[in-house]
């Protein structure tokens, strides 16, 4: 189960972000993660509840927030949802597409004491 | 109190693979990231191309394995050098587990490293290892449903193997319609239908090797 490595990784983040700014608690985790990531949002919850037991990340509500895969045609401009992870432009059908979001696996914010 | 952090969470893993390509990179080595399910296919390909490359190529493998060193032990017959990595139940390699074996292979005499990760299609996506490719293997016996239901994976790789093509005849498979997802997922990537049992297409995926390989060279020696 990979969310293992995923939440030992924010749990780095959060604690290294917390020392730095001398907090006792952290209250709340903010996530990104986007569409086109293999992290299942209950599995990390419940991973990162493991391993932040003892520090002071226990009990800290994980907010995850999904982000919507979305490309970018380079040939038209046109900016739109990918739908069935077809990166092809739905306007001119370029296959030059940029993925402008939906790759993400970021900890956005902290709320801390 | 917020504090706001943006961090990518994989940032020490890629990271660790950042400073692995570097080292790559000085050696001159071209190093592939094997991908697929469990039983797709990645050490039968493995055999088959160190049997042809060899004398050609200076090759080595890092094989990644739950518990086991049965590929390792495969790969050995074959006489190029072989580092087991076992993940100890881990779903998939990460650059840290690469580093720590880096210096049981002399990294000055290979042209290419073959890294064949653990049997997944899910996570060993998401984790960058130092490789200058990820090529995914999916067999004919999987069902032609797993490119939409995993497509990072397709996304990530150079090039896909659609392996044991031999089989067509005895499953529902639909070469076609794979292909048209592989392709809408990742219109730039190179498809390569084989069959390790027969041998047929393999001569596409050595062609396909062996430029990979003189791009990098040429990269170098620039
Ligand atoms: N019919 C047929 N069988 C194949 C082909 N390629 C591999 N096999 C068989 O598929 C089985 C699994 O092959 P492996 O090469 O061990 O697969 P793998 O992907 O390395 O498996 P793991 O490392 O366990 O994930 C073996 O019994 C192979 O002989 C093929 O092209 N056609
Ligand atoms: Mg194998
Ligand atoms: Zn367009
Ligand atoms: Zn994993």
């Amino acid at each position: 189960m990979h969310e293992m490595s995923i939440a030992q990784g924010i749990l780095d983040i959060v604690l290294k972000t917390a020392a730095e700014h001398n907090a006792v608690k952290i209250s709340c985790i903010k996530l990104l993660i986007g569409q086109m990531t293999q992290v299942e949002p209950e599995s990390l919850k419940f991973g990162f509840a493991a391993l932040a037991a003892n520090t002071i990340a226990d009990g800290a509500v994980v907010d995850i927030t999904i982000i919507p895969l979305v490309g970018k045609c380079n040939s038209c401009g046109q900016q739109f949802t990918v739908e069935r992870y077809s990166f092809l432009c739905p306007l001119c059908h370029s296959a030059n597409i940029l993925v402008v979001s939906g790759r993400e696996l970021a900890v956005d914010y902290l709320e801390v004491e | 109190m917020q504090i706001k952090v943006m961090t990518n969470i994989l940032e020490k893993n890629d990271q660790v693979a950042a400073a692995l390509q570097e080292r790559f990179e000085k050696a001159g080595i071209f190093v592939i990231n094997l991908l697929g399910s469990p039983g797709c296919g990645k050490t039968s390909l493995l055999e088959k191309t160190i049997k042809a490359l060899k004398e050609t190529l200076s090759i080595a493998v890092i094989e990644g394995d739950l518990f086991t060193a049965k590929d390792a032990e495969r790969i050995e017959q074959h006489g190029v050098p072989v580092v087991q990595i076992n993940t100890g139940g881990g779903c998939h390699l990460d650059a840290n587990m690469i580093q720590g074996v880096l210096d049981c292979l002399d990294l000055g005499e290979l042209d290419i490293i073959v890294i064949e990760n653990v049997g997944n299609l899910v996570c060993p996506a998401e984790f960058n290892i130092g490789e200058d490719c990820k090529v995914t293997v999916l067999s004919i016996t999987e069902g032609d449903d797993k490119p939409l239901k995993y497509p990072l994976i397709f996304k990530q790789a150079s090039a896909v193997i659609l392996n044991k093509v031999d089989l067509l005849p005895y499953t529902n498979f639909d070469l076609k319609a794979a292909e048209k997802d592989i392709t809408a997922i990742h219109p730039e990537v190179t498809l390569l239908p084989v069959s390790c049992q027969t041998g047929e297409g393999l001569e596409a995926w050595f062609n396909w090797l062996m430029k990979q390989v003189q791009i990098k060279k040429g990269k170098e020696s620039k």
